[in-house]
């Protein structure tokens, strides 16, 4: 964690601790088949800031996101070259137990995903299955702490045994985001989290995922330019598989030194 | 003059009026300002011919059920058929014989008498014949005259053929429906003579069932007890064939639809989709002949010394595997239409491919799962011709899977096909046991759909 900063992305860029790479991406290329669809990115990724990956479709954010915890290990045909360390170590090495980078590296997916079971098990699916409490209470506990974490507690403490699919979209995802941190976790991707609702849901996510900032390391694939204008500290462009530039969300957003960004920003395409 | 000839004429002047009308269109066409009309010149040619050979062909179907009687009727009028004794089965002989040979498929009559009415119905067909001709062709050519005085350049052809195409298709769909209703039909009246004769209590609710086909005089009600065909039934169908079937087909889904690479799949599941293309009788003798003398063997290896060759146990086990591919077919549909995000949002959490399908792709994908299962067990249950060759005829109440037990589908076939006369109440029972498998049947593969159509609505 330690390496040399790219050149993209000068060691000025992030003067303070909090900015410290949680994620360090180095040579990252991802392939489909014989497809490039991430062609040599490098990118730090800060412990306590929201990261925003904001780009045209089809640009490669989401084929990126979905490497850092390895997901892409699920699409038939996807290969990753490079180095992607988490606190110094390749999550790409041949040790590495994918189990537990899934339950450090947490995500959040475009559409909400409940399981088709109670609020309550929906959120002890994580902790069961990592074994991580031994009794019932302790786990009552950490299903509470994650839903008040996830802003849902009050809004569903009286029917924690109603099923997770019978709540609207937007408490949906909210519910997959306490899920999320149910285990815990270290870095929580989400992969465009708001494009499925509607915008009072869309501000309720993004205060949450504000409230969060801090505590974990967050990345934030978005298509909305606003969006990232307001929850993130740090925002990468990304265009035909590279990213194009990285830095503070402000100096993206005030003050892009390519001109490509500031074609992105204006509209001008995308 | 066979109903080949009409068929043909129908269709050639439907043909004609088809050129015809087409012909007809196409001047309109040419005239029309524009050259548009309301409907394309085919649709205007394919209007005509239908008017043409639909009602012909209808009314020579119809002519065709109906001509026998009346030709029949016509030479008993004749002098000639005083000859014939007043009824029963000497005069039919003799009016098919004299029918037979005036038609030409045989060459002399056996019965003298009868010779004499072959020129009386020599005549009265080629009347008859000639009748039916003329009037065929009188309706093809009135409707095609109808038909065509109607077409103008505005003529709305084109909804009245797509009307027409929508008719076919329901008739084509009732035929299925009204075939099953037949069927129905048939079993109920049948099934009623027999409950006119054993009381329905002895018959669902007996343990004792020995019917013998060549009893005459009083019925006794006590023969006919059914219940242990029911538990033979539902014992090799739904106990062993599912405790075989509901495993390795749940277990081959999960593994084609999650772990097999793509080239194993495409392999796998045709061959095992074979299973249930393969005739059932042979499945019969596969059981018969290898799995329950293997069945016996072993049996009495572990010290079961009243295993016999005819066993519940060799059936199931066979009908399990030949319903592998049912449920495994419902079982993998169910599991693929989970959808990906639900897989996605569990291995995200860092659960095995093994947890997540457990925990989550088998309790989503469980209501198709279930209704696999139920069509699988309606299917086993009216399965027949492994339970004739390997289950044995002998009507057991037990428990122990070594014995020979019978089913519901042996004993229709046995009584059936049995010596006793058609309206004895053995034969007949076979219709009331048919009647109670349908509705077994009817109503798993019903709540099955049901619950395929609650599941398909919770995920859209």
């Amino acid at each position: 964690m330690n390496a040399p900063a790219p050149a993209a992305a000068p060691a000025a860029v992030f003067p303070d601790p909090v900015a410290e790479a949680k994620i360090s991406a180095k040579n990252v290329s991802v392939f489909y088949g014989t497809k490039r669809a991430i062609d040599d990115v490098s990118i730090d990724i800060p412990r306590s800031y929201v990261t925003a990956f904001i780009g045209p479709s089809g640009c490669g954010k989401s084929t990126f996101l979905r490497s850092l915890n390895r997901m892409n290990d699920t699409i038939p045909g996807a290969r990753v070259e490079g180095e992607i360390l988490l606190d110094g170590e390749d999550i790409y090495r041949s040790k590495m137990d994918v189990v537990q980078l899934r339950a450090r590296v947490g995500m959040v997916f475009q559409k909400p995903n409940p399981f088709p079971k109670s609020i309550y098990d929906n959120i002890a699916y994580g902790p069961r299955i990592h074994g991580v409490t031994g009794s019932k209470s302790e786990l009552d506990g950490i299903v509470e702490t994650s839903l008040q974490r996830a802003g849902l507690w009050d809004e569903v403490k009286d029917r924690l045994s109603d099923s997770g699919t019978a709540l609207s979209g937007g408490q949906q995802q909210r519910l997959c985001i306490a899920r999320a941190i149910a285990v815990d976790p270290e870095v929580i991707l989400m992969d465009e989290p708001c494009s499925a609702l509607d915008p009072i849901a869309t501000a309720r996510i993004e205060e949450l995922i504000d409230e969060l900032r801090g505590r974990y390391a967050i990345v934030i694939v978005t298509h909305s330019m606003q969006q990232a204008a307001r929850v993130s500290q740090r925002t990468a462009f990304f265009h035909i598989g590279k990213i194009v530039e990285y830095g503070t969300t402000s100096d993206i957003f005030t003050n892009p030194r390519e001109e490509r960004t500031k074609d992105y920003i204006t509209g001008r395409y995308g | 003059m066979s109903p080949a000839v009409l068929l043909l004429l129908a269709f050639g002047l439907g043909l004609v009026g088809w050129l015809a009308a087409r012909s007809r269109a196409w001047a309109f066409r040419r005239a029309a300002p524009g050259g548009r009309i309301h409907s394309l010149p085919n649709f205007h040619a394919w209007y005509v011919a239908l008017w043409i050979a639909v009602p012909a062909l209808l009314f020579a179907f119809a002519w065709n059920a109906i001509s026998p009687g009346l030709i029949t009727q016509s030479v008993l009028a004749d002098p000639a058929a005083s000859v014939l004794p007043a009824f029963g089965f000497e005069r039919d002989s003799m009016l098919s014989e004299a029918r037979a040979v005036a038609t030409g498929s045989a060459a002399a009559v056996f019965n003298t008498e009868a010779q004499g009415l072959v020129e009386p119905f020599r005549a009265a067909i080629l009347r008859y014949e000639a009748i039916g001709l003329i009037v065929t062709v009188l309706i093809a050519f009135a409707g095609g005259a109808f038909s065509f005085l109607r077409l103008t350049p505005d003529f709305t052809a084109r909804t009245r053929v797509e009307r027409a195409v929508m008719n076919l298709l329901l008739f084509a769909s009732l035929v299925a429906i009204l075939t099953t209703l037949g069927i129905v039909a048939s079993l109920v009246f049948e099934t009623a003579r027999f409950f006119s004769m054993v009381s329905p209590i002895d018959f669902l609710f007996g343990t004792h069932w020995a019917p013998d086909p060549m009893s005459s005089g009083a019925v006794d009600g006590k023969q006919f007890g059914a219940i242990p065909l029911f538990w033979g039934t539902i014992y090799i169908g739904a106990i062993i064939a599912m405790i075989v079937a509901i495993p390795l087909g749940l277990m081959s889904a999960i593994y084609l639809t999650q772990y097999a690479s793509n080239g194993v799949r495409q392999v796998m599941k045709p061959l095992l989709e074979i299973l249930a293309g393969v005739p059932t009788v042979v499945y019969g003798y596969f059981a018969a002949l290898t799995v329950a003398p293997a069945v016996r063997d072993a049996a009495q290896a572990i010290g079961i010394a009243s295993a016999s060759t005819e066993s519940a146990v060799a059936a199931g086990l066979v009908m399990g595997v030949m319903i592998i591919p049912f449920v495994s077919s419902m079982a993998d549909d169910s599991i693929a239409a989970v959808p990906q995000a639900m897989r996605d949002g569990s291995l995200a959490m860092g659960a095995t491919k093994a947890e997540t399908i457990r925990k989550v792709l088998v309790p989503a994908a469980l209501p198709g799962i279930v209704a696999g299962v139920m069509l699988a067990i309606s299917r086993a249950i009216g399965e027949t011709m492994i339970v004739v060759m390997a289950a044995g005829a002998s009507a057991n109440l037990t428990a122990n899977p070594f014995q020979s037990m019978t089913t519901v589908t042996f004993q229709i076939v046995a009584m059936l096909t049995g010596e006793g006369s058609f309206d004895h109440p053995a034969t007949l029972s076979a219709f009331a046991l048919g009647m109670v498998l349908f509705l077994v049947t009817l109503t798993l593969n019903f709540i099955a759909l049901r619950v395929v159509k609650r599941y398909r609505e919770a995920y859209e």
